[in-house]
């Protein structure tokens, strides 16, 4: 299994976008998205996000495992919300138009049905724009694009140090795993799950050891070189910022706007079609 | 060597580092539990021992990184879970003065410190933090998540527990200890 994080490389409008540019309106998008709950809103966030992702030129088989991962995802998180609160809807809503009762508390509201519709929404309408931003993104301009939103350019640096060596610890720990394996270290469901947990720590200790010594040799390679010296500094791959992505931010600030001004409008986070 | 306290050279290295170890646990060792979708996190055991080792900036930043990245590769990153984790580590850091000072051995004292310290962070995380959030972004019923945080703190904060204190142990025994030597006569 790889790591679905994994960038592709194509030609398109949103590829040559700046980092930073995506990185704020992913930020901004998904902010949009949390503090609402308005039908609309979300339907529109979605369907544009959909748009977004066939602008990118990506393709349905490139985010097809992480698609579905979510969904199953989103649906325990149905049923979980059923089983605890069959009547969230109606506590929203004010309202309750019943369809079919259950047994006791349990009954199918249309209020209810309305709600879980909205919450898939509110993941949904992230998605495309999140796994655009992550595909469509070179890693190596990430650390770039965090300084160029004002992030301090040491932490910058610590997001691209850890995609830099996710690989590496992923080989370090699947060479681990079979080494102690072989040596009869069992991690299969055959062992009970204390002594599973335990075993687990036999990989992880030697996992963190030879992590504890890359970090030592990594930082003193970049002591070495003077890092953090200054207090700025210039990033090997960084795009200019140009008229297309001056373009794309104003979009984003509208969407957000356009998300709390609904609110502050209607004096609600919700869409309600009860009353 | 460190001229700035508060981000040496080390501490960023590790931050990216402990990221990057939390991601790899996170996304691809998850132990299987016999509830359905309920995987057993051995990614905070190793974020308690960045925590104790490197202090709380790291594990904070650490943690808010790895668990950032383990969401987007999922494409829905869960804001109020990624903050919870960050406080998580946070917690653990700041108390690492009392749980154990560096060259010291690790024994039952330590551990008992140790693990008092991870489940008052884990129950600040996950029965505090995490819900409340929650109610704020995604107005799920209260029931339901503090059923979801309360599940997700206990099977942390056993896993904390058990692997935490094995590598801790493991850990000191590889660091000198203070008056190891010895004046011959």
């Amino acid at each position: 299994m790889t790591t679905s994080l994994s960038f592709i490389e194509k030609d398109s409008f949103i590829h040559n976008l700046t980092g930073s540019t995506k990185m704020v309106f992913f930020l901004l998008w998904s902010i949009a998205a949390m503090i609402t709950y308005d039908t609309r809103i979300l339907a529109v966030m979605l369907v544009a996000g959909i748009a977004i992702f066939r602008v990118s030129k990506l393709e349905w088989k490139d985010v097809k495992v992480a698609v579905n991962f979510m969904l199953v995802l989103i649906a325990m998180n149905m049923v979980g919300i059923y089983i605890f609160a069959p009547e969230q809807g109606v506590e929203i809503y004010g309202t309750r138009h019943e369809i079919v009762h259950f047994i006791g508390r349990y009954s199918i509201v249309t209020e209810q049905l309305f709600y879980l519709l909205n919450f898939t929404l509110k993941y949904l309408a992230v998605m495309p724009v999140a796994l655009v931003f992550i595909l469509a993104t070179n890693p190596s301009e990430f650390a770039a694009s965090l300084n160029g939103i004002g992030v301090n350019y040491k932490i910058g640096y610590a997001v691209s140090i850890a995609l830099r060596y996710i690989p590496d610890v992923q080989r370090d720990f699947h060479e681990i795993s079979q080494a102690q394996q072989a040596r009869g270290i069992d991690l299969s469901s055959k062992d009970s799950l204390v002594s599973r947990m335990k075993n687990s720590a036999a990989i992880l200790f030697p996992l963190v050891l030879s992590s504890l010594h890359r970090i030592e040799t990594i930082s003193n390679a970049m002591e070495l070189r003077g890092f953090g010296k200054k207090r700025k500094r210039t990033w090997i791959v960084q795009k200019n910022f140009r008229k297309q992505d001056f373009f794309v931010v104003v979009v984003a600030c509208v969407i957000l706007a356009i998300s709390v001004g609904m609110i502050t409008y209607t004096g609600s986070r919700y869409f309600n079609p009860f009353v | 060597m460190k001229r700035n306290k508060q981000l040496s050279i080390v501490s960023i290295v590790a931050m990216g580092i402990g990221a990057a170890l939390f991601f790899v646990l996170g996304r691809f060792a998850a132990i299987p539990t016999f509830i359905p979708n309920t995987t057993i996190n051995i990614q905070y055991a190793i974020l308690a021992l960045f925590a104790v080792i490197y202090g709380p900036i790291v594990s904070c930043y650490a943690g808010f990184i790895g668990h950032t990245l383990i969401d987007l590769s999922w494409g829905s990153p869960w804001w109020s879970w990624i903050i919870a984790t960050a406080v998580f580590g946070l917690i653990v850091g700041l108390c690492r003065k009392w749980i154990y000072v560096q060259g010291a051995s690790f024994e039952t004292m330590e551990i008992v410190k140790f693990n008092i310290v991870q489940v008052f962070a884990h129950c600040i995380a996950w029965g505090v933090v995490a819900p409340t959030l929650d109610i704020l972004i995604y107005n799920e019923p209260v029931a339901k998540l503090y059923a979801q945080g309360i599940a997700a703190g206990i099977s942390n904060a056993l896993t904390t527990g058990i692997i935490g204190s094995i590598l801790l142990i493991a850990y000191s025994k590889t660091k000198t200890k203070k008056g190891s030597l010895q004046k011959e006569a």
